[in-house]
Parts: C-alpha cells; sequence; structure tokens
C-alpha cells in the first residue's frame, strides 16, 4: 500500500512543480525527488520479492497504509525543514530582525 | 533487512563527488558548462536527492517494521548470526538492483535533458542574427 502511497506523492508532487516551472521557489523539485527515489526503491523491492517469494504484490491492511501516511508525513517534514532553511520568501529572516 | 544501506553507500559517493564538481565549475567559471547544457553538479544533484529521499523513506519503513532500531548494532538481523547471511544476500541483489535500478533512471534524464539542450543550440545561436534592429 506504501508504494501507491508514496508513488501518488511523486505524481502530485511532480504536477505541481510543472505547473509551478520554470520557476523552483519552493524546492517542489527536491521534493518530487524524493517521492521518485522511494517508489522506485520499493517499486523494485516488491517486483523481487513477488518473484522470489510468491503471495501478494501489494500489502493492502490498516497497518501499511499508516505506513504510507508515515513516510508522505517524514518526506513533507524534511522538504519543510529544507524550505525553512532556504527561506526563499525571506519570512525568517524578516521575522529574525524584527 | 537492510536492503537501502547499498542506495545509501553510492549516495554518500555521489554526494561526494556533486561537492568535488561544485568546487570545480567555480574555479573554471560555470559560464561554459552552462552553455553546453546544465553542469555536472546539477546533474548529480537530481540523482543525489533521489537517493538520500528513497533511503530515508526505506529506512523509515525498516524502523516501522522493526528491522532498525535505535540502539546498537541499530540492525536487528546483526543480532542474530543466522540472519546476518540473508541480510547480506538481500543487500547485494535487491539493495544492488534498486541503486541500479535509480541511477539508470538518472542516466535517461540526462540523457533526455542533454538531447533537448542540443536541440535547443541552434536556435540560440540564430535568434541574435534574426532579430536585427
Amino acid at each position: 500500500m506504501w508504494l501507491i502511497m508514496t508513488a501518488l506523492a511523486a505524481v502530485i508532487a511532480t504536477a505541481i512543480w510543472y505547473v509551478k516551472s520554470p520557476e523552483d521557489k519552493y524546492k517542489l523539485g527536491l521534493l518530487s525527488l524524493f517521492f521518485w527515489g522511494a517508489t522506485l526503491m520499493w517499486l523494485v523491492d516488491h517486483v523481487m520479492a513477488y518473484m522470489t517469494e510468491g503471495g501478494q504484490f501489494l500489502e493492502i491492511n490498516l497497518d501499511a497504509t499508516l505506513l504510507g501516511v508515515a513516510i508522505i508525513v517524514l518526506a513533507l517534514f524534511v522538504w519543510e525543514i529544507v524550505l525553512l532553511i532556504s527561506d526563499p520568501k525571506g519570512v525568517l529572516k524578516k521575522a529574525l530582525k524584527n | 533487512m537492510a536492503c537501502f544501506l547499498v542506495p545509501m553507500g553510492e549516495a554518500i559517493v555521489t554526494t561526494v563527488v556533486q561537492k568535488a564538481m561544485e568546487k570545480k565549475e567555480r574555479k573554471i567559471g560555470g559560464e561554459g558548462t552552462i552553455k553546453a547544457g546544465l553542469s555536472w553538479s546539477r546533474r548529480l544533484s537530481w540523482l543525489n536527492k533521489m537517493l538520500w529521499g528513497g533511503t530515508a523513506l526505506l529506512a523509515l519503513e525498516h524502523v516501522w517494521h522493526g528491522e532498525v532500531v535505535p540502539w546498537p548494532p541499530f540492525l536487528t538481523a546483526m543480532e542474530n548470526p543466522a540472519e546476518i547471511g540473508p541480510m547480506l544476500h538481500e543487500m547485494a541483489t535487491i539493495g544492488v538492483a534498486m541503486a541500479i535500478t535509480v541511477t539508470v533512471v538518472w542516466g535517461i534524464m540526462v540523457l533526455v535533458t542533454e538531447l533537448r539542450a542540443r536541440a535547443a543550440m541552434p536556435k540560440v545561436k540564430e535568434s541574435p542574427a534574426g532579430g536585427g534592429a
């Protein structure tokens, strides 16, 4: 389930990045690459596990869904930290000056 | 078990290479590289973002499943000698496959942008002459 949720997040982040491009003020390119990297890695993991062990390709249950949510939250959290450090609107700089 | 350690190892190497490239490009004076398309440090930054992002999110998944713990030896498979062999096998198969897949996708991204940049080059050359005035 977390594979599908991360892939969905990657598609949405990339679509928003494309709409806003060529400007990447809010580092949406970084967020979409984060999600795509994880999606590719889990896709390989799922395919190889399915080929060697068989069974279900996707785990669809509450635990897997909660993990998907936690993964998206972590990615958004890291992205926000990077955004706040780079501070493209200068909001933190202004706040610190005042 | 610990498959994400292979892309993490690659990410460490490519990050060091990217930083070295940035220094080199600054010394040369980036202009030339930008004219011929994107600089190599910028291209490598895409790979680094994919590798680090994937590593961080996979690490969370491993913590969730109890395969990684915050105390030594950090990997639960390391506590049982019988599990070390399968862990290394997983790293050598799934981990390496993950790193190769991400690198191949990045290679395709670089190739596409390079071809598009080259296709746009003649237009850039023609435009000043066409502009006149």
